[in-house]
């Protein structure tokens, strides 16, 4: 069996217990995002969705139980990516070195309302993958699939580069408590914003452990010329090109005619 | 006006890429040349990436060649014998200069490919051309008329072939092997690479100069074209509406450098042309040496999901 079926099947298990942990509690998280689905358009210069939503609480939660915490996950379409480092070699700098990322996700975002080492103990910090430090970034190592240390420099550097486009974020006063119960975050998506679908993870905490989670998730489509041309160059690459070449020869024999000097 | 580039994926600012058609258009109406060594780099210097400025310029060259080619053709200085020859190297070069591209690609050294070949050819290029500017004016000045030699060694080859255009008896290895040599540089730098063609032509293969930058333009026309599509096929990475701008500023500008060029001398002109390239070699070697602000770099591999 591969490595890659052993990360399957931990995926499962790890989903699987995530799921039955809510069942034995009393609170139930009811969430919706603003907009479903956000549409792209050439001049879209970024924006922000809202995210709203409210605890609810029944006859078996423990009447003490108040002071929730809560963190939202935002993460984009996956893909795989390489990041590489650069040597100064015979006086010049080149690529040398680089590690391969497995389905990372493109766009991802992390916002609590408070920071999470006060609402967790680092042992739940890892298992929640609370924070861009204990989020999953799966390197293949040589014929292994694994997540590095923290401060691995290949992953230091590929959730710098991506905090640096505002495509991974860590914000821990992002959400905020309207009420003891009602809450809200803003998810702001930047204008290079991946297209496709990106879940979003609402979990609750109260006093340092998982009390609940639930998901929502909304659409990013880009739409206009731009869009258009791109999906063509990628999906019918030879008509693009000869409509590009004929474009071109078009251009030269336009001006031909237009400057001809006779 | 920002302009949201589609493969490029970064917006520009239009008039900025329409006055850089048009610069690099005026120089080589003036020195009758396609601009690609001039273009690209300025494209990657504005934070293109080099792949994309490479692929999109292709098309450029092709419409500033096919307008300089159509005019030739009218003035009957174009050799299509010579022509015909050239390009069956040419095309070869080509289809193997994108596949060279794809695997350096692949290998995450193609940007530094780029830079490296832009360095080693343009300086060398540049400094010849200088110092046979330098050389031709100060002949001139002296008054001496150059000897010129009427038997090289590349008339040793065999398979010899009448081109009765150019009025010269030629074998045709020595011009298919230039053909394959200026297709693949062009396909995997971004050139025409009618800088180089035309002193290979006239110094080498002997082509008298009426026919020779009409002919080196045809070559330069289908190698482009074709490069263009093999880049739209294999990689995905040509941007149309980059080059329709760059096109645009382009022929337009050439006009006017064209008429601007017969008011300059031809050795005057190839050593201002020399600096030219020279200075863009330099900058590309110091770009190389210097630390880059940021030693890691990420590519997306390939998206699942």
């Amino acid at each position: 069996m591969s490595a890659r079926h052993h990360v399957a099947i931990l995926a499962v298990l790890v989903l699987g217990m995530a799921f039955a942990i809510p069942r034995a509690q009393a609170e139930r998280l009811i969430v919706s995002v603003s907009n479903h689905r956000v549409t792209v358009t050439p001049n879209y210069s970024g924006e922000e969705l809202v995210l709203f939503g409210s605890v609810e609480k029944d006859a078996s939660t423990p009447a003490q139980r108040g002071n929730y915490d809560l963190v939202v996950t935002v993460s984009g379409p996956r893909a795989d990516m390489v990041t590489r480092r650069k040597e100064r070699k015979f006086g010049i700098w080149i690529n040398t070195d680089y590690r391969q990322f497995l389905q990372v996700p493109s766009y991802l975002a992390l916002f609590s309302n408070r920071p999470f080492a006060d609402i967790a103990s680092p042992e739940v910090e890892r298992r929640q993958q609370l924070g861009l430090d204990n989020v999953l970034l799966t390197q293949r190592v040589g014929p292994d699939y694994a997540d590095v240390v923290p401060n691995d420099v290949f992953r230091r550097a590929f959730v710098r580069l991506h905090s640096q486009r505002g495509l991974y974020r860590e914000d821990t006063s992002a959400v905020t408590f309207l009420t003891p119960t009602l809450f809200r975050t803003g998810i702001p998506l930047p204008a290079e914003v991946p297209i496709g679908t990106y879940d979003v993870e609402i979990k609750l905490f109260s006093a340092g452990s998982l009390v609940t989670r639930t998901e929502t998730a909304f659409e990013i489509v880009k739409v206009g010329f731009e869009q258009f041309v791109a999906n063509t160059a990628r999906q019918n690459g030879l008509v693009y090109g000869l409509v590009t070449a004929a474009m071109a020869l078009m251009t030269g024999w336009m001006a031909s005619i237009v400057f001809r000097k006779d | 006006m920002q302009l949201y580039l589609p493969i490029a994926d970064m917006p520009v600012n239009i008039f900025l890429i329409l006055a850089m058609g048009a610069a690099v258009g005026f120089v080589s109406g003036m020195f009758g040349i396609g601009g690609g060594f001039l273009m690209t780099p300025l494209l990657i210097f504005i934070g293109i990436t080099p792949a994309v400025a490479v692929a999109s310029v292709a098309s450029h060259i092709a419409a500033s060649s096919f307008s300089g080619a159509i005019s030739y053709w009218r003035r009957r200085a174009i050799d299509p014998a010579l022509a015909a020859v050239l390009l069956t190297g040419g095309t070869l070069g080509t289809a193997l200069g994108v596949w060279t591209f794809t695997q350096l690609r692949a290998l995450g050294q193609l940007d530094l490919m780029i830079a490296l070949s832009y360095v080693a050819l343009l300086t060398t290029v540049g400094a010849l051309m200088f110092w046979e500017g330098l050389r031709a004016m100060m002949r001139t000045r002296r008054g001496v008329v150059p000897p010129r030699r009427s038997h090289g060694w590349i008339h040793g080859f065999p398979l010899k072939m009448r081109f009765k255009r150019s009025k010269i008896y030629l074998s045709v290895i020595p011009v298919v092997i230039v053909g394959i040599i200026i297709g693949f540089i062009g396909a995997v730098m971004g050139i025409g690479g009618g800088f180089i063609l035309v002193p290979i032509m006239i110094y080498l293969l002997r082509v008298p100069t009426s026919t020779v930058i009409g002919t080196s333009m045809v070559l330069t026309l289908v190698t482009m074209t074709f490069a263009t599509l093999l880049h739209a096929v294999t990689n995905h990475l040509v941007d149309v509406v980059l080059a329709l701008i760059l096109m645009v500023g382009g022929v337009t500008g050439a006009q006017f450098g064209a008429r601007a060029g017969q008011k300059i001398r031809g050795e005057q002109l190839r050593l201002l042309l020399g600096l030219l390239v020279l200075a863009v070699g330099i900058r590309f070697a110091i770009e190389l040496v210097i630390r880059p602000d940021d030693l890691f770099t990420i590519r997306e591999t390939g998206v699942t999901g």
